[in-house]
């Protein structure tokens, strides 16, 4: 439509224009979302109530929080790397979003969809490390620095498993593209299809994309007892705000590529041979199947969270060189000769 | 009272060796730094663990402008922070000690403001605007062969060694307390402890105080234990002034003990699990320990600084709930209990944690005196309940918990059985509490004959001394506190080197130091 009033160049940039407005508007909402869930939810864990005095049940707490981010001011530091310092939340940020944008939410809702669609959202998750560590370096703080260092560490480790599990399910799905990796499950998410290597490769993946949110037991790089906040400690108001902001995406992130991955994205739950009881599923629109599992696997990271106590940093290492490489790689040999054999759902 | 036996400068280390070796006193209880007007000097309160022989000596000097002592640091670990504390308070160099820097006050103090003729308030020590400026190298009296002294300078920290500050505003310190860490990677090289940012100067208040004034203080040094400070106190005076109370303040004092024991293992569990990461856990320990908190609102009036004892008893009668309430909590804990195991000493991440790190032998904690519940992790007896029993610990039936590993895990469920243990002399106390009065009568204005004399009671964290000199005035000539924490605190350095430093943050929370307490 809009290519009959103006020139196609201009439809297309007015198009991304409008689709990145909404990313972004969703990505804020999303935050909000997950910030009060996981105030709720932890504060139900530890046998509190959480935030209850701003709006009905504490609902509008995060909104004043969001303002009170956006009016505070930005501390410049001196000695610091100015340009570092001041691009490292940015990188965080974008990566995430880029990351963010490649989910699909719903049938033909996803942004970014082309046939290596898992292979760029890896990509675009891991330049999020470049951003914490120049958050360590920029900020000249000693403590800044252990925590970038131990993050990079961290991070760039448990890229290998998060990779080589999701590298098991694309033995399984036979396609790196988001829609047709939904499609596939129309008839049994994977999860089941997969079975046993399925099952493993989940929760590999689930330990190892907690480690990659910094989060749970895995929060060493902000380890706010032994570092203060680790590589944020010098960073104030909405600089602060977009590292805040990207951590509960990040974990989003994680959680909804699992539920696309493992659980059919917005596929509803199907089962082979019982088309009234299909019929009624596909009733309940594709979102909301998307954003149940999502937070369905999202409540499994707070838990898990707010349940253990903290890694040490060789300890972490340990687990992942000794452990879940090792397991994720003979897991993937199992994962090809069952495909080969056939013996999948 | 044991008799102080005084040994001339002269033949001083002989002497003191030959104990060490001879009559194997291998705990130095506590070291007090001493000014007898025309002398200076220090006080040492000495036991044997293998043979529980006690015994107090003293040495002085007369040189009042340039006083020097030996060292008894090579002996005792626990002499290293004792006698900078007493440098810095009395101005005596020892010689042969490695590190004579100021302990408390800042490097720039003028004076030694516990000396008797020096007036701490006056224009050589204006309020500094200034930051206090961190110095990297130390000096030590240094004796030659040939007889002469001479100073050396010994290096802290050199210029290429990656030093990072823990604390003074830290999380994990609990308090203004400062580590200043060399690191190589995430690996501890060399730590130093600062002490000092919450140095109150309680001992030098009390010697311008009166008896019943300077008990107030004592609430206000380790607050997790100010029961038992105050216990210790009261006891230390009424045994300088032969008072006997009656058995109803005995057993009073006694519950209210466990009960702050109990309130301060529970506020360790707390502590001890946040620093961890494990957050959930933080709240059990607390929402138990806010039951304690309410028992005690109701006798004594007070939430954290009790107040409670007194001179010759305690300042009220049990409030008429207090016993429904104490036997109420007494099953409450024990049903609740299990719910810490689940969500924190089972799991397999608090195990890796813990196990195996930061291990300190059971030598190394007699020498540097580290009493509590890290000194019987390490499998030394040293609860002063067993072994000088005071109030009505000689009435009740408890095991004295002890662990022989000496790491970390050890040290917690040290302190975890012992809430156990605490209940349990609780239960066998309560339905017994004695029909009596709750104070003895005293004179208004207190005197306690010359003399001096100590008292020691086991506190949440170890054993709590006081040392009392009088010379018949209305307020005391010199009194000590043995601080519990000032000794954990020097062991850190030896068992975290070569740990991580997330391990740090572990030995920090299990040897449950308080800061005020360190730093009086």
């Amino acid at each position: 439509m809009l290519t009959s009033l103006m020139p196609e160049g201009l439809a297309v940039f007015i198009e991304c224009v409008v689709i990145g407005v909404c990313i972004i508007l969703m990505y804020a909402i999303l935050a909000i979302i997950l910030i009060y869930m996981e105030r709720k939810v932890c504060a139900f864990f530890q046998c509190r109530l959480g935030p209850n005095r701003v709006g009905k049940w504490g609902s509008m707490q995060v909104f004043a929080d969001v303002i009170k981010m956006l009016i505070k001011e930005i501390i410049s530091l001196k000695h610091s790397d100015r340009f570092l310092y001041e691009l490292a939340p940015y990188m965080v940020i974008i990566a995430s979003i880029l990351a963010f944008s490649c989910i699909p939410i719903n049938k033909g809702m996803g942004v970014l969809d082309f046939n290596v669609g898992v292979f760029f959202l890896l990509a675009a998750s891991s330049i999020g490390v470049v951003g914490i560590l120049l958050a360590g370096w920029g900020s000249n703080n000693k403590f800044s620095l252990i925590g970038a260092m131990r993050s990079g560490a961290q991070i760039i480790s448990y890229e290998l498993s998060v990779g080589l599990s999701i590298l098991t399910m694309v033995v399984l799905m036979g396609t790196m593209q988001f829609s047709e990796i939904v499609e596939g499950q129309a008839d049994g998410w994977f999860i089941f299809k997969g079975h046993i290597p399925a099952l493993i490769a989940f929760v590999i993946y689930l330990i190892a994309g907690n480690a990659e949110t910094n989060r749970g037991p895995f929060d060493l790089p902000e380890a706010e007892s032994e570092l203060t906040a680790g590589y944020h400690t010098e960073y104030s108001g909405m600089h602060f705000g977009f590292f805040y902001l990207a951590e509960y995406l990040n974990m989003f992130i994680v959680a909804s590529v699992a539920a696309t991955i493992f659980l059919g994205g917005w596929m509803p739950f199907h089962v082979v041979g019982l088309d009234s009881f299909n019929t009624v599923m596909d009733y309940i629109p594709g979102f909301i199947w998307f954003f149940g599992k999502a937070f369905f696997v999202v409540f499994l990271l707070m838990w898990i969270k707010w349940t253990f106590p903290r890694l040490r940093i060789d300890q972490i290492l340990k687990l992942e060189w000794k452990y879940l490489v090792p397991i994720s790689m003979v897991n993937l040999v199992i994962m090809v000769l069952i495909v080969v054999f056939g013996l999948h759902f | 009272m044991n008799e102080i036996i005084e040994i001339p400068l002269e033949r001083f280390r002989d002497e003191v060796l030959k104990l060490r070796t001879e009559k194997q006193m291998d705990f130095l209880e506590s070291l007090t730094g001493m000014d007898w007007g025309e002398s200076l000097g220090v006080i040492y309160h000495l036991e044997s663990t293998v043979t529980g022989e006690k015994m107090v000596i003293k040495t002085s000097t007369n040189n009042r402008e340039n006083p020097e002592l030996p060292t008894v640091s090579d002996i005792w670990k626990a002499a290293e922070l004792n006698e900078r504390e007493v440098y810095d308070f009395y101005g005596i160099r020892f010689i042969n000690h490695p590190d004579m820097r100021r302990l408390y006050l800042r490097n720039d103090w003028v004076g030694y403001p516990m000396r008797k003729d020096d007036d701490p308030m006056d224009e050589r020590n204006p309020l500094r605007m200034n930051n206090e400026e961190t110095i990297d190298s130390t000096t030590e009296l240094k004796l030659n062969s040939d007889g002469t002294l001479e100073d050396q300078e010994n290096i802290i920290f050199d210029d290429r060694e990656y030093v990072i500050n823990i604390g003074p505003q830290h999380p994990a310190t609990h308090g203004v307390l400062r580590f200043r860490v060399s690191l190589e990677g995430e690996t501890i090289k060399k730590l130093d402890a600062n002490c000092g940012y919450i140095h109150r100067g309680i001992e030098k208040m009390c010697e311008s105080l009166t008896y019943p004034q300077t008990l107030a203080l004592t609430d206000r040094l380790d607050y997790l234990g100010a029961h038992q400070n105050r216990h210790a106190l009261c006891m230390c005076i009424e045994k300088a002034m032969g008072v006997e109370v009656s058995e109803r303040v005995q057993y009073i004092r006694t519950i209210m003990d466990e009960l702050q024991r109990i309130d301060s293992h529970l506020l360790f569990y707390s502590c001890l699990c946040m620093d961890l990461g494990a957050l959930t856990a933080f709240f059990y320990g607390f929402r138990d320990r806010e039951k304690i908190l309410d028992i005690f609102e109701e006798t004594c009036g007070g939430r954290l600084t009790m107040n409670y004892n007194t001179i010759g008893g305690v300042q009220w009668d049990l409030h008429p709930n207090f016993i429904r309430r104490v036997k109420e909590f007494i099953p409450y804990m024990r049903g609740i209990i299990h719910e810490y195991h689940e969500v924190f000493t089972g799991n397999i991440i608090a195990h890796q944690r813990l196990k195996g790190v930061g291990v300190l032998s059971r030598e190394d904690a007699i020498s540097f005196g580290a009493t509590g519940g890290t000194g019987r992790a390490s499998g030394w007896a040293c609860d002063v309940r067993k072994r000088i029993p005071y109030g009505v610990y000689d009435k009740v039936d408890f095991k004295e918990i002890i662990y022989t590993e000496g790491d970390c895990f050890a040290r917690y469920m040290v302190r975890m059985d012992e809430i156990m243990e605490s209940l349990c002399i609780i239960e066998q106390l309560i339905d017994n509490i004695p029909e009596g009065s709750y104070q003895e009568k005293m004179k208004p204005i207190i005197r306690v004959p010359e003399g001096s004399y100590y008292a020691a009671v086991e506190g949440s964290r170890g054993e709590f001394g006081v040392f009392i000199e009088s010379h018949g005035e209305k307020n005391p000539y010199r009194v000590h506190f043995r601080s519990t924490g000032l000794p954990l605190v020097s062991v850190v350095d030896t068992i975290s080197r070569g740990s991580k430093i997330a391990d740090l943050i572990a030995i920090g929370g299990t040897l449950d130091y308080v800061v005020p307490d360190i730093d009086r």
